[in-house]
Parts: structure tokens; sequence; C-alpha cells
């Protein structure tokens, strides 16, 4: 294994990481107000779709706010039914899932034939390095940790996001309307899962297939119980779990196949049940997650 | 014998008045259809499509005819099976989203009866135990995870479905690939198919085997200690702990359970499903995928309940049937996939509490009908009106 070898490895992990670390640094704010959105898949599949039409009607930079869009679309439905009409947040979760990949493959089958291809003039400029071509969005990744980290742990409204998540009672007494913090939060949320989704299908896979999100949406949902809630653990999280998506990709392209490419798929998953297995006892999460608020 | 009758009338009021005014679950699932269909047309007619003729081409491929209701009943099959895996965890407090996984798994164990000889009846009985015993053993990791270290069974259940989908795909290439043709596994031997009901259809006995299952679990749950101890930890399990139930015992009990029974749904479309009796795995296994997760749409439709989940699974079944034929219907070609979409649509509106709650106009329609039946008190019985 050369040092081109490790640079280009490395440039994998850092492709494969952006839309978990933007996943999961979502769901962190999500699951601090209180909420448990696992439609994050669903929410991946949708961005990555409405992106990559918006990417191929209007260029790059629209596709991206596209799935912004649309991922924030998905957080405000989700905050409607599970904030104000008391919803149960699993079960809606889980119709985001099944209702995004038959409403993709639906219209990727129905507009183009099985796989919707994203123009080479709507893929977002990258820069060459020694590592490959990287786009502007992993910086993004890497920064948002920090932004999100800072907000929570420093700033009032970041205090104000927390309460409600643990304990929504005081928090309303204290004056704060608890619902309109969890809207913001799912909206914020789904906003940057929708990020992730564009990014992958704009930016980094340059198509869109019914398999696109692979999984990406629970395995982001694994890094946030590895992180603990802590966005900058998440990021770490998310480079691990990018990683072994990277290594898989690079051991598909080696010429002697030592291991069957099925056995090397997998790599990442068995990876994260790992991961979440070992370090789960540690892990506290907000008192009121899941629970949707009722003033008595 | 008339107090027997006033009460028995009473009753039906009382039925009639949770049925019209919408507290009563069945209603909420219907509601939650007909919204699925809604947003499922607008869908279609944003698309192009004629919506109006789609349904009516997805009606009568579902339950236009004998041939049709076969092809509806054979696709409930599996369907009453992964939606059981998923109802007996949320009875017992957990969301198991392994159905997927672990019906794959029991797939494949079904496939190995293709590799010895037995006589009939015995082969089938044979290959049915290797998958219920395989899906079972699939879901005792994700368990132990969740009761020894308690990592949510969503993310465990999920990972072991990929896992699952990869050790399947990597099997049927190797060990169990047919010799003469690369792209499926070996063929289910007659002696262990499922004999055929219809002539001429995919409707196998195989379907009496699910309903069968389903009554029996509706008697474990409701019927035996077991059954009260896994629904008592599902409702509170802090009280269930103080009422002297090992909580542990229950969540490994439902998750063997559901194992039990996804395995089991591998199976019935392995063996029962004509004409090819095999996996394709290369192709990504067409006639699995997706059965375990709308397995639990199926059961939150059916409302967990296993009774309810065979009436649901009717209507979801008639779904895909009718769905297969509504993409070929000539000059109206819609994907399948519509129907997913149908679904996913279906379980959020489901997701919302008492959904009637936003159609004040029928609960206020309901109440006017109620005390309507409710004044002829003396009347002569006229129970029929529920």
């Amino acid at each position: 294994m050369s040092w081109g070898d490790v640079l280009s490895l490395l440039g994998l992990a850092l492709k494969a990481m952006v839309p978990i670390t933007l996943t999961a640094i979502g769901e962190i704010v999500n699951e601090t107000a209180g909420l448990f959105n696992i439609g994050l898949e669903g929410i991946l599949l949708l961005s990555a779709y409405a992106g990559a039409l918006g990417a191929n009607a209007a260029g790059p930079i629209v596709g991206l706010l596209v799935g912004l869009g649309v991922g924030a679309a998905v957080g405000l439905l989700f905050a409607v039914i599970n904030a104000y009409w008391k919803g149960t947040q699993m079960v809606t979760g889980i119709g985001i899932n099944l209702f995004a990949a038959g409403f993709v493959a639906f219209g990727v089958i129905s507009g183009s034939a099985g796989a919707l291809t994203v123009l080479p003039t709507a893929r977002v400029a990258k820069w060459s390095t020694k590592m490959g071509a990287l786009s502007p969005l992993i910086l993004v990744a890497l920064l948002m940790p920090f932004l999100v980290h800072w907000f929570i742990k420093r700033t009032r409204a970041g205090l104000i996001l927390k309460a409600t998540g643990e304990m929504p009672e005081a928090a309303d007494v204290a004056g704060i309307n608890v619902n309109r913090v969890r809207l913001f939060a799912a909206v914020f949320g789904g906003a940057l899962a929708g990020l992730g989704g564009a990014y992958m299908s704009i930016d980094w896979i340059g198509s869109v297939t019914k398999e696109l999100s692979a999984g990406r949406g629970f395995i982001a949902l694994a890094t946030v119980v590895f992180s603990g809630l802590n966005p900058l653990l998440a990021l770490l999280g998310g480079f691990i779990f990018g990683f072994f998506q990277g290594l898989a990709e690079w051991v598909k392209t080696l010429p002697s196949k030592p291991i069957p490419f099925e056995f090397v798929t997998m790599l990442p998953y068995i990876v994260t049940l790992l991961v979440v297995s070992g370090v789960i006892g540690r892990v506290r999460f907000p008192k009121a997650l899941g629970e949707p608020y009722k003033r008595e | 014998m008339s107090e027997q009758e006033t009460r028995n009338q009473s009753r039906l009021v009382r039925g009639a008045h949770r049925t019209l005014t919408g507290l009563h679950p069945a209603v909420e699932s219907l509601l939650a259809a007909i919204v699925g269909l809604l947003i499922g047309a607008a869908l279609m007619y944003l698309w192009g499509y004629n919506p109006w003729k789609a349904y009516w081409a997805l009606f009568r491929g579902a339950y236009g005819g004998s041939y049709e209701w076969a092809s509806t009943l054979a696709r409930a099959t599996p369907l009453i099976l992964t939606a059981l895996t998923f109802s007996i965890c949320v009875r017992a407090g957990m969301f198991n989203i392994g159905a997927e996984g672990q019906m794959f798994m029991g797939a494949i164990a079904a496939v190995c009866v293709a590799l010895f000889k037995m006589p009939a009846g015995i082969h089938l009985i044979v290959g049915l135990v290797f998958a219920l015993i395989v899906g079972a053993a699939w879901s005792i990791v994700p368990a132990l995870l969740k009761i020894t270290r308690g990592v949510s069974e969503v993310i465990s259940t999920i990972m072991f479905n990929w896992i699952a989908v990869f050790l399947a795909r990597y099997i049927s290439r190797t060990a169990l690939v047919d010799p003469s043709h690369a792209e499926r596994t070996l063929r289910i031997p007659v002696t262990a198919r499922f004999p055929i009901v219809v002539r001429g259809t995919d409707f196998s006995y195989a379907f009496f085997l699910s309903v069968f299952v389903a009554i029996v679990l509706y008697f474990v749950l409701w019927h035996t200690t077991l059954g009260y101890e896994v629904r008592a930890a599902g409702l509170n399990p802090t009280a269930a702990r103080y009422g002297g139930i090992r909580n542990k015992r229950t969540m490994m009990v439902s998750f063997l359970l559901g194992g039990v029974t996804a395995g089991l749904a591998g199976a019935t479309i392995i063996m029962g499903m004509p004409p090819s009796y095999a996996a394709f795995g290369p192709a990504g296994f067409p006639e699995l995928v997706n059965v375990g997760f709308d397995g639990m749409a199926v059961a939150m439709v059916g409302r967990n309940h296993p009774i309810g989940i065979i009436a649901a699974a009717v209507f979801f079944g008639g779904l895909t049937a009718g769905g297969r034929v509504m993409q070929l219907y000539g000059s109206n070609p819609v994907p399948l996939e519509m129907v997913h979409v149908v679904m996913g649509a279906i379980v959020i509106a489901l997701s919302i509490p008492e959904l009637t709650r936003l159609f004040p106009i029928m609960v206020g329609e309901g109440k006017r009908v109620v005390n309507a039946l409710r004044r002829p008190k003396s009347a002569p019985k006229k129970g029929g009106s529920a």
C-alpha cells in the first residue's frame, strides 16, 4: 500500500463522510429538542432526487438549494405531525421512509428508465487534490459540527433547544413556545439532511437510483448514538463510518479481489453495529426524547 | 329477555358511536387509506397520468374476479407474516424493523431443501422448519444487543437487514446457485412446494399457513400468560417489572416469535410462488425485496392485531397485485412503485393521532346519526344498522 493509496483512501473516506455527518448533525439538533426522526433515510433519498432534478434544470447551486428545501419541507411535515398534532414519531418516520422509497423509484422509473443521471454541467465544481477531486461541501461538513456545537453550548437559543428536550414543562413555564422550538429544530435538521442528500446525487455519485441512500440515514442515526449528542464526536463518528465505506469502495477496485465484494459491502454496517454496541452504556439522551409535549 | 335485548342494542349503539365518531381504530385505518390513495392520485396527476384510470385498472386487477382474488391472496400471504413480526414487537414495546433481513435469511434457508431428497410433504415441512429456525436465529443478535447493551433495536435490525441482503446474495451466487442458470438459485423440488389451490394461478396453500399462524399468535397474545406478559411489558415496562414480569425474557420471546414468522414469510415466497420457485440473487431478489418493509405498513393499518393484519394484508396484497396490472395498462402505464408511495402516505397519515379530529364535519354527522339511532329505544329490535 503506497502513499498515494493512503491519500486516495482518505479522499474516499472524506467523500463518504459528508452525507453521514450532515445528517447526523441535523438529527442531533432534532434529538436535543426532543424529536426522534427516523425518516432521515427518506429525506436523503427525496432530496437527492429533487436536488438532481433542480440541478439538471438550473445548475448545481439551485440543485443544492432544492435539496435543502425538500429536506426542510419534510422536517416541517414531521414537526407539524409530531409537535402540534402529538403524533407517533416512530410511525411518521417509518412512513416517510416508505413514501420516499416508493416516490423516488416511481419518479426515476417514469422519468428516466431506472436511473436519473445528473448532467456533467450540473455537478458541483471540485478542487483537484492529491486525494482526488474534492468538493467544497466537504468543508461545510467539517465546519458544521463546530458551528452547531458552539450554538448548543454557548448561545441562549441553544440552551432553549436543550430545555425543550430535557424538560419541556420547565421550558413552557419559562415562557418558551415548546412546539415552535421543536418545529425550528425539525426544519433545520431536515434541511441539513436534505443538503446531504443533494450532495450525494449532484456532487458525489452523479446519478439517482432507488438504492442511492443505502442505509446512510440509519448509519447517521447510529453516529448520533455513538456521539451521545455531541456534534464534535459526530464528526469523528461520521469519519469512521465514511472511512469504512471508502475502504469498501477501495477494496472493490483492487484487481486481486482478496474478499468477495458482498463481504466488503457489509463492512460499514458491521462496523456500525460494533461501534454502537461498544459505546452505548455511557450515553445519556434527553429525557423527553420521543415524547410529545402536552400541557396539563 | 327484554333486558338482554336492550343491552345488546346499547352495545350495538355504542359500537356504532365509536365507529361513526371516529374513535374506532378501523375507521382511522380506513381514513388513512383514503388519504393515502388521494395523495397517490395527486402525484399521478402531477406526473401526467390519469389517476382515475389507473385506480380502476388497479381495482379490477386486485378484486375483479377469481383469478385476481387468487393473485391478491397470494401477495397477501408473506405480508401477513412479516406484519406479524413487526406487530408482536410493537405489542412488546419495540420497533423491530428487521423483518426484511430475517425474511431474506428464511428464504435462503428454504432454498437449502433443494440440496437433498425427501418424500413429499415431509420435505416441505423440513424446509419450513429450516426457514423459521434461521429467521429466529437472525433476530437473536439484535435482541441480545438490546437486552445486554441497550442498543436501539431500530438501528441494529436495520444494520442486520443490510448484512442479510449481502449475505443472501453471496450464498445465492455461490453455494446454492443453479449450475445451468447463473442468475438464480437451485429450484425447490416438487416434493417441497406448496400445492396450488386454484390451478393456473399463484395462489397456494401457503396462504392458509399464514392465516393459521396469525390466529395462533392471536391466541398466544390474548389468551396465554406469555402473551399477557408480552403485552403488559409493552404497555408499561416499569409496572410490568413490579408485577413480576421479566421484561428481558418478554423482549427475547417477542423477537424470536417475530423471527419465526419472518423466516416463514421468506419460505412461503420461495416455496409457494409459481413459476420460479427460486431466488434471483444477482438481480437483487426482485421476488423478496420490500416484503418486510411493506409488512410494517400492513401491521400499522391492521392496528397490530393479528386479525386486523389479515384484513390489511388482503388490502395491500390487492394493491400489489393490482399494481402489476396497472403498470401494464395500455395507454396509462403507472409504475408499480406508485403502490409504495400510497403505502408510505397511508402510514404517515396513520401516525396522526385521531385523524378523524381533522374531519370535524364527519364527527358531527356521526354524532347526529348515533343520536337518531339512540332515540327509538322502545322500537322493536332493528340491530342491523351497525
